[in-house]
């Protein structure tokens, strides 16, 4: 049987040679969903992409599945913060999901039909078939939103990596999200999320991770998502170990 | 139909039209690339940067076709890659680097084209003549070609991947300095077989025109690579074809026409045009004004929630 964890051990991460993110361990099951809360500049972003593989890391080991996780892999999908994708782009919803086959299927091989049924099943569960021919400008925040995870199901990724996904999401849009968060994790999906919202992480998650440019907590909500963990990482400023 | 045909009973008229298509369609193909990787400002400065190398070229070759298409493709070589070395290893900014150095090797090429012993003609330089294309830079083009559309269009999904997140492709294992410097060659290679026929100038437009067309009319990278040449191969008959019966620059008329098919587009596309744009604005409104009374009925007087 094989080990279904993402195991973080010792990670550092660093921005030319500064590093944002201290020794950081931590492990997590498939078929959860995981908040990484604090303050700006903790290193929630620097996680996500140093997982994704979008930053180099300095010390430490990724495993998933018992695998060291090193260069490129399609196991893991990074869903970037809105204003860093050109939505002028000339993509409509489908071509951005599409994008998600195009490693698997190979650089010039015609799509196959196994690669079209991955296309077709993943955007009607993120339920946008009406919309599979808008250009991604053409949508809202929580459509496009949904067309960057249908792309990450297409490319049949296993860790969901999320920066801010709730950000600037009306109310009803956020509902629909935390809904569709649940259901991906019901697939075996592991879900990680940078979160600012306190109050709503014991709704929509199994697992909270407290960093502060180190790591302060991890583990289950229920034991871990505690006020003095709260105040802990939100009190002192963030840890950084650069001299001043 | 004779008005179509007619320009075309000359030789000389015959290469033109080859000419025309070939180097429309490779410039409107490429131009999605440049377009999309925002590269305009960089073609700009490598077309001009050609001039010393085609200094070179004269000096030592004299006025043949190799010698001006390795001095030129030496020279603008030298400045792109110049430029992203400078830009990598300082913390100067790329387009910064570029400006330097392109002006500095345009500056060399005057230097260097006062030591030509044959008078060379800069205007010839700028602006072309399609109309002096000799077989051999005829079979330049074509086989120039035949090595980079085939080579985009194989490689069209990682360059799609690059182009719309490069963080996120690299990621994923696309090798995104390899296709950038693949690109930046098939440009610059593209750029010196056309230069004979359109000048340093004119070559821009008919590098991002037909793209910049194409990407105000759809929402597909393929359409965009293909209509981008189809639309480049177009103007450029229908720019030589205005240019024989108005007797007008020929270069200059292509550029014209395909400037003109884009003052088209950016007017009335269907989608993207700008009458379009003013019209949608008012609709939306009133749309979203009816939903919103449709949701909120007016309260009569005297009920309560």
């Amino acid at each position: 049987m094989a080990d279904h964890r993402l195991l973080v051990e010792d990670l550092t991460v660093s921005y030319n040679r500064i590093p944002a993110l201290h020794h950081i361990s931590f492990a997590a099951e498939c078929g959860e969903c995981v908040a990484l809360v604090g303050p700006n500049g903790a290193g929630k972003s620097t996680l996500l992409k140093a997982l994704s593989g979008l930053m180099p890391v300095e010390t430490g080991t990724i495993r998933f599945h018992g695998h060291s996780v090193r260069g490129p892999t399609q196991e893991f999908a990074y869903l970037p913060q809105r204003e860093n994708i050109d939505w002028d782009f000339p993509a409509s919803v489908r071509g951005l999901v599409e994008m998600g086959r195009f490693i698997r299927a190979g650089w010039w091989r015609r799509f196959s039909q196994e690669d079209a049924a991955a296309v077709n099943e993943a955007i009607r569960l993120m339920q946008l078939g009406e919309l599979e021919h808008r250009q991604i400008s053409a949508l809202s925040g929580g459509q496009q939103q949904r067309t960057f995870l249908a792309r990450a199901l297409a490319q049949e990724a296993h860790v969901f990596l999320l920066d801010e996904p709730f950000t600037g999401l009306d109310k009803p849009n956020q509902d629909n999200l935390r809904v569709l968060l649940r259901s991906l994790r019901e697939q075996g999906k592991l879900i990680l999320v940078s979160h600012h919202d306190l109050a709503s992480v014991p709704d929509i998650f199994d697992r909270v991770i407290f960093l502060n440019g180190e790591l302060i907590a991890a583990g289950a909500v229920s034991d871990t998502f505690t006020t003095e963990n709260i105040s802990r990482t939100y009190s002192t400023g963030v840890f950084s170990g650069a001299r001043r | 139909m004779t008005w179509l045909t007619e320009p075309f009973a000359d030789q000389f008229m015959q290469r033109a039209l080859l000419g025309g298509l070939l180097i429309g369609f490779t410039n409107g193909f490429l131009g999605a690339f440049v377009v999309l990787r925002r590269l305009a400002l960089m073609a700009d400065s490598l077309s001009h940067s050609m001039l010393p190398g085609l200094a070179i070229g004269v000096m030592f070759f004299g006025l043949k076709m190799q010698g001006l298409f390795l001095g030129g493709l030496v020279a603008a070589l030298f400045v792109a890659l110049g430029s992203q070395l400078i830009s990598r290893s300082s913390r100067l900014k790329e387009d910064t680097a570029l400006a330097i150095l392109y002006t500095v090797a345009v500056s060399a090429g005057l230097v260097l084209l006062t030591f030509v012993p044959v008078r060379v003609s800069l205007n010839h330089y700028l602006f072309g003549n399609i109309l002096g294309l000799a077989d051999s830079d005829l079979w330049l083009s074509y086989g120039l070609a035949l090595i980079s559309v085939p080579l985009l269009a194989a490689l069209q999904r990682p360059f799609l991947l690059l182009l719309f997140e490069p963080a996120v492709a690299r990621s994923q294992g696309v090798r995104g300095g390899t296709l950038n410097l693949l690109l930046i060659i098939l440009l610059v290679l593209t750029m010196v077989s056309s230069v004979q026929a359109v000048g340093v100038i004119l070559m821009l437009g008919l590098l991002i025109a037909p793209a910049a067309t194409v990407y105000l009319l759809c929402d597909s990278f393929p359409a965009m690579l293909w209509g981008g040449g189809a639309i480049g191969a177009f103007g450029s008959v229908l720019g030589l074809i205005f240019s024989y019966h108005l007797g007008l620059p020929s270069s200059a008329s292509i550029v014209l026409v395909l400037g003109a098919i884009f003052l088209f587009a950016w007017l009335f596309s269907p989608r993207y045009g700008v009458v379009r744009q003013l019209r949608k604005r008012r609709h939306f409104h009133e749309e979203s004004l009816a939903r919103w009374k449709s949701e909120h009925p007016p309260k009569t007087p005297g009920e309560d929630e």
